[in-house]
């Protein structure tokens, strides 16, 4: 399977994906400037963690407007997978493929921990080789995380069953519903604020992000 | 010339986080009336027109498509011919 890690000016994380999918998943993986426009050999994206264009205006905001993301967004509309992490997240709600928005975390600090996840839905590529109700330890890492969306907003989430992670005792950013993570209605899309690419090592204190990678790796291997 | 001020603030009931610590300072220096702080952001428009209703109607194609996010924030315009 084929990896395409997105780099804007101001990405931080794009050598921990790479890395975690190269050498612990054993993937192809590439890099993709933010100025490509040609993506047709990845089958999966991946919006990697960071400051994109040091969060200005609002973060995330001036990377949706790159030239690849015209291209995402081609890709995901055909059924494509991708996968936006913490300001990739940002990334994917600015851009219009993810419902909702992100807001300063409630204690208005730069949070960077290890954080408890709950498995909401496992009928997505992201999530179908784990359990429902499973807890995941995943780092999280940022300031703004706070995910808001209008309760009508947040009722079709919970009707399409789109919550795919929550967050498992305190809530770290004052997020609605304690939401962690979501998907698109046709669950190609996934964002999530914690980093399942900084939890690939016993050293790392925790190797549970790898059964994130794998059941996107496991899901593309049954199509 | 036409200078546009875009004024940006969160929606009504969202929780500013910000303002509230700040109300808190405020409290602490003895302004004890005042009783919300809304923080918002400004952004200056200098605009190469002389129709300040064509300027407006720009601002409001700009924040509609980069300068404001509809889901959280709330917009106003002011507008001053240079």
């Amino acid at each position: 399977m084929k990896f395409g890690v997105v780099v804007f000016p101001g990405s931080t994380c794009e050598k921990d994906c790479y890395y975690a999918l190269k050498e612990t998943l054993k993937q192809q993986v590439r890099y993709i400037w933010h100025t490509e426009t040609h993506i047709s050999d990845i089958d999966c994206i991946v919006l990697p963690g960071g400051f994109s264009y040091g969060d200005y205006l609002r973060a995330g905001a001036i990377s949706a407007q790159s030239p690849v993301m015209k291209e995402v967004k081609a890709f995901a509309n055909d059924g494509n997978l991708v996968i936006g992490i913490c300001n990739g997240f940002q990334i994917l709600l600015e851009s219009g493929l993810l419902p909702g928005a992100m807001g300063i975390n409630r204690s208005l600090k730069f949070t960077c921990k290890m954080q408890r996840l709950v498995v909401e839905n496992t009928d997505t590529p992201f999530t179908h080789t784990l359990k429902k109700g499973e807890i995941l330890n995943i780092p999280i890492a940022h300031k703004e995380g706070n995910y808001y969306i209008p309760q009508e907003g947040l009722n079709k989430l919970r009707r399409n069953e789109q919550i795919v992670f929550r967050y498992y005792g305190e809530n770290p950013n004052g997020s609605v519903d304690n939401i962690a993570g979501i998907v698109n209605e046709s669950r190609n899309v996934f964002g999530l604020m914690p980093h399942p690419e900084r939890a690939i090592s016993p050293l790392l204190g925790s190797t549970d992000g790898i059964k994130v990678w794998k059941s996107v790796i496991e899901w593309k291997a049954g199509r | 010339m036409v200078k546009v001020r875009l004024l940006v603030t969160l929606k009504k009931g969202i929780l500013d986080a910000q303002g509230k610590t700040i109300k808190g300072s405020l409290e602490n220096l003895g302004y004890e009336k005042v009783k919300d702080v809304r923080v918002g952001k400004t952004l200056e428009l200098y605009i190469d027109t002389e129709d300040t209703e064509s300027a407006i109607q720009m601002t409001k194609d700009m924040a509609k498509k980069l300068l404001v996010n509809p889901v959280m924030e709330d917009y106003s315009i002011e507008v001053e011919e240079l």
